[in-house]
């Protein structure tokens, strides 16, 4: 017999916060697959579970949403599924609608408005836990009776704890309620008072402990305290400690090109596997440790409910920005790296907020522009104390790390200023705090790891194997005396741009670097030193035989101007894939690249020019 | 009165929402989430740079509501 048509779909449902991904989770364990809805950023996650009878099911986890009157692309995709309307998604045989135990008054006005579509349907009072350590006390008897569709208790975080919803499923005969127009608002949140009256005995309506964490990190002075910390707990981890792992991947990576390579006839072939594959795929991996790291705490912050407070404490000077306080995480992970950030956009409901984010996200200073700060400061900036504490090195980089800020704080209010019409919404629901449960986060983990190495992955390798072709054809003519590089396309490329980039300070070896530093900005390092004909194995000594060389040859003009094109370094042709690939607009991608490059050559001019004024 | 009017703690029942045109969808949105007549709601808390957004409860959850949108929920104050 044919078991695709025996398996019954069912879809999950429900308001954000109810738990839904955790029961999820539990249904389907690690078979999940996650791809996208095709023309819209909205993840579909489905995945497929045997009941104990031997059916097979095919779960469905729909996008949280508050009402079928859909505001986001998430929400017009759940109500699209549910009405039949969906072009790629046959409408479910059954729905799963899924309530958080202590949040009823909410819950379950999403409830009857999905009962009024007339499909089969189970309703699960999730975190029934939760509910029970908080007095609560919910007659399912009652409720399903006045639902007219069967209610069962879930526990979305524990074994088994969707066993009594598997059981109902398996039987086979779902009620299917009957079909109606959807009442307006005023008459459904009576008909939920009526049933709450009815079914559910609350003794407080919010939990001690949140107000009591509440509180505190919403306190206007010891919130921001704790923020700020989380901030830094962040940075500290996602920079320091992921350093160490980073170098040992990189190793392996590296090791296994060269054993690779010995394998390889010298040639095109051999250079091909090492400069090309290789070096792609060690950018790539070296960035994983500091990603996952970023993301777990970003997943941690989201699971626990952390998330929407420091959104809430920071929407007010964002929103004078033109931004919105949920622009606060994609912009926090610009710091490791902008493609993150941007893809971390996706939980900015209002579109225009979402495009400023996204917009401004490339002007934080991703850990890649570091090797470049790194070696033009030590060669150009003394190591002199500045006021006994600081150090003019460091005072120099933490400038640099506050021009990129104040530029992206600029750009959005100028964007802020040319979008008319207001009409924006905040909106944030501050659900209650969880402890996040390993296995919810381990999963999240996997699934955004995996999509940054399916997108990113792809794009890097590809741009480093196009770089890698730029650089070497065509060959140097019998008998040259310059590098090689000087006679590829890139390196006649970068002369074209010489004259380009003259007016800003940049000789023709720094315009040829930043050709290859389109794929990955660190690799403009490795790019100089090839232009300097230095033979270098690794970035590391690449950028320490660069150094006292650059530091006799290039004025200082020169020097900061680079160290300012930097801060916007319109170069990285991964962002803008990623861009390209989040907002589907080309022009999207246009206007980012217009004003990153005008930006960097204005800043880079003023600087150039001011300096070499000044040291005459 | 409107809802940005009220104080902390302050506790009051919704009146309504004001639309904004035909088709308002943040009115809608607004009553989707309960901010509907005869509601009790409470101001718990505002945010610490300038006092906006707010945080309001209204049923068994927690908002948090730009000035800009509490200023369209009316309300009736309730003495404590």
């Amino acid at each position: 017999m044919n078991t695709a048509a025996e398996s019954l779909r069912i879809a999950l449902l429900g308001n954000p916060n109810c738990g839904k991904t955790a029961l999820f989770n539990q249904l389907t364990g690690s078979r999940q697959k996650v791809a996208n809805y095709a023309g819209v950023t909205v993840e579909r996650k489905s995945g497929r579970f045997t009941a104990p009878s031997g059916r097979h099911f095919e779960v469905l986890d729909l996008p949280g949403a508050y009402s079928l009157d859909a505001l986001s692309p998430d929400e017009a995709v759940t109500r699209d599924v549910c009405r039949g309307m969906h072009p790629d998604e046959p409408r479910p045989d059954a729905l799963v609608c899924v309530v958080d135990a202590t949040n009823l008054r909410l819950h379950l006005r999403f409830v009857l408005e999905v009962r009024a579509l007339g499909l089969p349907m189970v309703v699960a009072v999730n975190m029934a836990d939760a509910a029970h350590r908080r007095g609560i006390r919910i007659d399912l008897q009652a409720l399903s009776e006045a639902l007219g569709v069967p209610v069962v208790e879930t526990i979305g975080i524990r074994r088994g704890g969707a066993r009594q919803l598997v059981e109902v499923l398996d039987r086979g005969d779902i009620p299917t309620p009957p079909a109606m127009d959807i009442p307006d608002d005023l008459s459904l949140h009576q008909q939920v008072r009526e049933l709450i009256a009815k079914a559910v005995d609350m003794p407080s309506p919010t939990a001690h402990i949140d107000e009591a964490l509440d509180r505190v990190l919403l306190h206007p002075v010891a919130g921001l305290l704790v923020l700020v910390l989380t901030m830094f707990l962040i940075f500290q981890a996602v920079f320091a400690w992921a350093a160490p792992l980073q170098d040992t991947l990189a190793g392996w990576v590296g090791s296994a090109g060269e054993w690779l390579a010995a394998l390889l006839p010298e040639g095109h072939l051999q250079s091909l596997v090492t400069d090309g594959i290789f070096a792609g795929a060690g950018t790539v991996v070296e960035f994983l440790p500091q990603i996952l790291l970023l993301f777990l705490f970003i997943l941690m912050l989201e699971e626990s409910g952390y998330l929407p407070r420091a959104a809430f404490l920071l929407d007010r000077p964002m929103f004078k920005a033109g931004l919105s306080g949920r622009s606060f995480i994609p912009l926090l992970s610009s710091f490791a790296c902008a493609i993150p950030g941007i893809m971390a956009t996706r939980s900015i409901q209002d579109p225009r907020d979402r495009l400023a984010t996204i917009m401004v996200a490339p002007l934080m200073t991703c850990s890649a522009r570091l090797p470049v700060y790194t070696l033009l400061i030590s060669a150009f900036v003394p190591r002199q104390e500045v006021w006994g504490v600081f150090n003019m090195q460091g005072l120099v980089l933490f400038a640099l790390y506050v021009a990129g800020i104040v530029s992206a704080l600029m750009v959005a209010w100028v964007m802020k200023r040319w979008r008319h019409g207001g009409g924006h919404s905040l909106l944030l629901e501050l659900p209650s705090y969880r402890i996040p449960h390993p296995r919810d986060i381990l999963i999240g983990l996997w699934e955004r790891c995996w999509i940054f190495l399916r997108r990113v992955g792809t794009i890097i390798l590809s741009l480093t194997i196009v770089m890698w072709a730029l650089l070497n054809f065509p060959a140097p003519p019998p008998g040259a005396t310059e590098p090689a590089i000087e006679y590829s396309l890139a390196g006649q490329l970068g002369q074209l741009l010489e004259y380009v980039f003259a007016p800003i300070g940049f000789n023709w070896q720094i315009s040829i670097a930043l050709v290859p530093g389109m794929a990955a900005r660190e690799v403009a390092v490795s790019a100089l030193a090839t232009v300097y004909a230095l033979s270098a194995p690794d970035e590391e000594a690449a950028a320490q035989a660069l150094e006292p060389l650059i530091a006799t040859e290039w004025p200082l003009a020169t020097a900061l101007s680079l160290l300012v094109w930097f801060i916007y370094a319109p170069q990285c042709l991964s962002t803008l894939a990623v861009v390209k690939r989040e907002t589907g607009s080309w022009r999207t991608v246009a206007v980012m690249a217009v004003y990153l490059f005008a930006l960097a050559y204005l800043a880079s001019f003023l600087t150039f020019q001011i300096t070499r004024w000044i040291t005459g | 009165m409107t809802l940005s009017q009220l104080a902390k703690g302050a506790r009051a029942t919704v009146t309504e929402v004001e639309d904004h045109g035909p088709g308002d969808q943040l009115a809608r949105r607004l009553r989707a989430l309960g901010f509907v007549g005869g509601e009790p709601v409470r101001v718990v808390g505002a945010a610490p740079l300038g006092g906006d957004p707010i945080l309001v409860q209204v049923g068994f959850t927690r908002f948090a509501l730009r000035r800009a949108e509490a200023e369209r929920i009316r309300v009736e104050k309730v003495d404590a």
